[in-house]
Parts: structure tokens; C-alpha cells; sequence
């Protein structure tokens, strides 16, 4: 189970401080598959990398009861300078996992052939999204959080990354961050709409949508 | 804030293998796999101190003693690169790894270790290696008393170690300490007893000389290997002091620079 108990995140701008999360509560059980929509802005990437434990909250809590993926998106975890293998070595080395069994699904999978052992700042945006998908099939988790990383890459790669995350990890706990209420609706059991920092849960789809379109418009 | 319910020893685990993990995408960005790879890593302070030793050595006796020059250069300058380069890796260390922070288990501290023991590594192993090539060739002598030196090391590293967490914290707070560093460790360096020894100057001048806390481990280390030939100043105490007082200052701007540090 992942709870979240009245998180607040804010940063420091120019002259005071942004509020970008505000009292958040949260609570995903094991298996469970929840979608958080929200227009560009308002705040989902910071509450996934707050879920992800890779940024600390201001205030509130957050409890982690199972193992919680990185999270998957275009770009971050990657070092730029290091090749794509030595990025999948230094990942399989963090998480305790071995590496060279590895190689061949992330070679067949990212279909970067030689690129493989090129830097990944040189990789096109389509490269770099294909070998981040592939590196986070290799650490197997409890939960995963998805950053709209499969928004990204032509409709044979979308195929293969459906079939790998919603297919054959099916009975995994996931959080689906996304703009696109079909893809949410595609994925997920339950909606929660993150509004001005304010996020509201719905047990109900339609609900959820008519909420997010009544409030697509005001500014987070 | 988070609930830590992790136990330490698993906590412990896991530093180890991220750190291990970081000293990795270290050498490999540092050095690259081309020419000598990761030899650079003690080739190149080997460079610097040979190169610190034959000018030394061709400016002739100028540090008016009867102390062997190329031991003096060894001993000083290795010393100086230890407490030097330390900080020097860790201001403004936590940027390029900014988009590795996404993992959870990468933390501000283990990129701030993984720097700092691949330097000490570094440093130590050009130390060790140009001592036995010296010796070997009949250019220096062998030193007294190892312990003393490895004592004096020891406490130089903690130094420098101590140092670089607060240089390195605080570089990631206000962009001035990556400024004001560069000055200040060029400044320093005259005074660090690298070049000269405590005794030679005048009674005022050691009193202040020796607030640094640098300047007990270079006279011990001297001492160590030149034995009774010089006389050393220093307290070690005074020195262990300065270092846990700069640890705790540098560990408290670590934690507070963990707590904002935001990924790429």
C-alpha cells in the first residue's frame, strides 16, 4: 500500500513561494491502478517524483509499503554522458540486480543495435524514451509510476510497451500520470483530477471527466 | 516527512551499492575507456607532484634547509593535493548527477562519498607509487616511520574529506563558494606547510601558521618521514577538533541541501 497524508510541496520563486501541491491525499492498495489527470503545470510530474521518493515533501507524509518503480517518463534517470548499457549497468547496480542477463531484452526491446554503446546525450528523443522504457522493464516492482511515457514512440512500439507493462504486469499496483483522459480510461480502475494543487479522488470515471473538463481551463 | 522504517543494515546495503555504483559512472565519465582509462586516476596527481619535485628541485636548495628536495616535494605536495582536489570534486558535484537522483536510492551524500574516495584513491595510490619509484631509483631515502605517516595521511584525508562536504553542500546552495574556492585553495596552498616547515619561521608566525588545521598533518607527516631530522609542530588533537567540527558543518549543509535538491 502507498498513503499519502497531507502532502504539501512548494518552491521557492522569485519573491515568495509557489504552491504547487496542497494537501494532498492519496492511497493506492497493492494492484490497484489509479489515474491522476491534470493539464500541463498542474502538478502531476512533482507528485509522481513525491510518490517515487525522489524529492521530499514540505510537509505531510508519505508511507511506502511495497517496492514503487522510479519514475517512468522521456527523460531523468539517465546520466547523459554514460552510454545506454553503462545507464542499465549503474541501474541494475542500485537496485541490487544482476546485469549482463539483462542485455539481450533491453538490446531486442530498445531495437538501438550499435547505439547501445553510444552516450546517451546523442540519442533522439524517440531513442532515449525507447531505452528508458526498456531499463525499467529489467527491475521488476510492486508498483510502477508512469510519467505519459507511453504517449511516446510510433504505433509498434506502443504495441510492444502495452504488452509489456499492462499484459504480462498486469497484477501490478500502478499510477498513471497522464493529460489524455483515454489513455486513463484504457488503464486504470479509479481517476483522482489534481486542480490548483487540490487533488480530488472519484470512485467513478465519468465523474472524474466531468470534473477534469469543467476545470481544464483554470490556470494550477 | 517520509517514515523511515527501513533497518540500518539494510540502509547500509544500500549505500554501499550506490556508492559502488557511482565510483563506477565516475571512472567511466572521468576517464572513458580510451588510452589508459582509469590508470588517470593516480596518473595524473602523479604529474602534478613530479612536476612540483624537479622544479623544486632546479630552484635548488631555495627552502634553505638540508632536507632532502625531492622528499620535501613529495611529502608537501601529496599533501596538498589530498585537501585540494577533494573539495575542488565536490562543488557543484550534485548537478551532472541531478537525473540520476530519480532513483530514490541515490542520495546527495553518496554522490558527495563517491568523489571523495575516488580522489583519496587517487592521491593516495601517486603517494605510494611515486615514494616506492623514488626510493627504488635512489632519489629520497626510505622514511622513518610509517605509522606516522600513515597517521598523518589519515588525518589529512579527514581533512580534506571534511572540507570537501562543506565546500561541496554549500556550492549547492549559493553559486559564490564554486567562485571564492578557487581563490581561496590557490591562497592556502603557500600557507598549507607544503613548502615550508612550522620551525623555520618566526615564534609569531607558527602561532598563527598553525590555527590551519592542514599544517599539523603536514608536520607530522614529515616527521614521519624525515624522523629526527626536522622539528615538527603540531597537535593532533587541535587537528581531530577542526575536522569533526568541519565534518559536522559540512554534514548539516548536506542535509539541508538533500531536503531541496530537486531531479533534472
Amino acid at each position: 500500500m502507498i498513503q499519502l497524508t497531507n502532502v504539501v510541496k512548494r518552491y521557492p520563486i522569485r519573491g515568495g513561494q509557489a504552491t504547487i501541491l496542497d494537501h494532498i491525499n492519496l492511497q493506492i492498495a497493492s494492484g490497484e491502478k489509479v489515474g491522476i489527470l491534470g493539464r500541463n503545470g498542474a502538478g502531476k510530474s512533482t507528485l509522481i517524483r513525491l510518490i517515487s521518493g525522489a524529492e521530499r515533501p514540505t510537509s505531510g507524509t508519505i508511507i511506502r509499503d511495497m517496492s514503487v518503480s522510479w519514475p517512468l517518463a522521456f527523460g531523468g534517470a539517465f546520466q547523459g554522458s554514460l552510454t545506454g548499457l553503462d545507464n542499465l549497468r549503474f541501474i541494475c547496480r542500485i537496485y541490487g540486480t544482476s546485469t549482463e542477463d539483462k542485455i539481450p531484452f533491453v538490446q531486442e526491446f530498445s531495437e538501438l543495435g550499435k547505439y547501445l554503446s553510444e552516450p546517451v546525450k546523442t540519442y533522439s528523443s524517440g531513442m532515449r524514451a525507447r531505452l528508458a522504457f526498456a531499463i525499467s522493464m529489467v527491475v521488476e516492482f510492486d508498483c510502477f509510476l508512469i510519467d505519459e511515457i507511453i504517449a511516446v514512440g510510433d504505433a509498434r512500439f506502443h504495441e510492444k510497451c502495452q504488452y509489456e507493462l499492462f499484459e504480462k504486469r498486469k497484477d501490478r499496483a500502478m499510477i498513471v500520470v497522464s493529460h489524455d483522459p483515454g489513455f486513463i480510461r484504457e488503464h486504470c480502475q479509479h481517476a483522482s483530477v489534481l486542480v490548483k494543487g487540490k487533488l480530488t479522488s472519484f470512485n467513478d470515471m465519468d465523474e472524474a471527466f466531468a470534473y477534469y473538463n469543467a476545470h481544464s481551463m483554470e490556470i494550477a | 516527512m517520509i517514515n523511515n522504517t527501513t533497518p540500518l543494515s539494510r540502509s547500509f546495503e544500500i549505500h554501499f551499492r550506490v556508492i559502488g555504483a557511482l565510483l563506477m559512472r565516475e571512472v567511466i565519465t572521468r576517464y572513458g575507456r580510451h588510452n589508459i582509462g582509469f590508470l588517470w586516476l593516480f596518473v595524473e596527481p602523479m604529474m602534478f607532484t613530479l612536476g612540483v619535485t624537479a622544479l623544486w628541485t632546479l630552484a635548488g636548495a631555495a627552502h634553505g634547509s638540508s632536507l632532502p628536495i625531492a622528499a620535501f616535494a613529495l611529502t608537501g605536495y601529496s599533501s596538498v593535493l589530498l585537501w585540494r582536489n577533494m573539495p575542488g570534486r565536490c562543488s557543484g558535484a550534485i548537478e551532472p548527477n541531478l537525473s540520476l537522483m530519480y532513483h530514490r536510492h541515490v542520495k546527495v551524500i553518496d554522490i558527495f562519498i563517491s568523489r571523495i574516495l575516488l580522489e583519496v584513491a587517487g592521491t593516495t595510490a601517486s603517494f605510494i607509487i611515486l615514494g616506492i619509484i623514488f626510493t627504488a631509483v635512489g632519489l629520497i631515502e626510505p622514511p622513518e616511520d610509517i605509522l606516522k605517516i600513515m597517521l598523518a595521511w589519515f588525518m589529512l584525508s579527514w581533512f580534506g574529506a571534511a572540507l570537501a562536504l562543506l565546500v561541496g553542500g554549500l556550492s549547492e546552495r549559493t553559486e559564490i563558494i564554486e567562485k571564492l574556492w578557487h581563490p581561496t585553495s590557490y591562497l592556502l596552498f603557500p600557507l598549507s606547510g607544503a613548502a615550508f616547515m612550522v620551525n623555520w619561521l618566526p615564534v609569531t608566525a607558527q602561532k598563527f601558521i598553525l590555527y590551519l588545521p592542514m599544517v599539523h598533518g603536514v608536520e607530522l607527516l614529515r616527521e614521519g618521514y624525515f624522523g629526527s631530522l626536522v622539528h615538527a609542530h603540531y597537535d593532533m588533537a587541535y587537528m581531530a577538533t577542526a575536522n569533526l567540527c568541519l565534518m559536522l558543518l559540512g554534514l548539516s549543509q548536506v542535509r539541508v541541501v538533500s531536503r531541496t535538491v530537486t531531479p533534472e
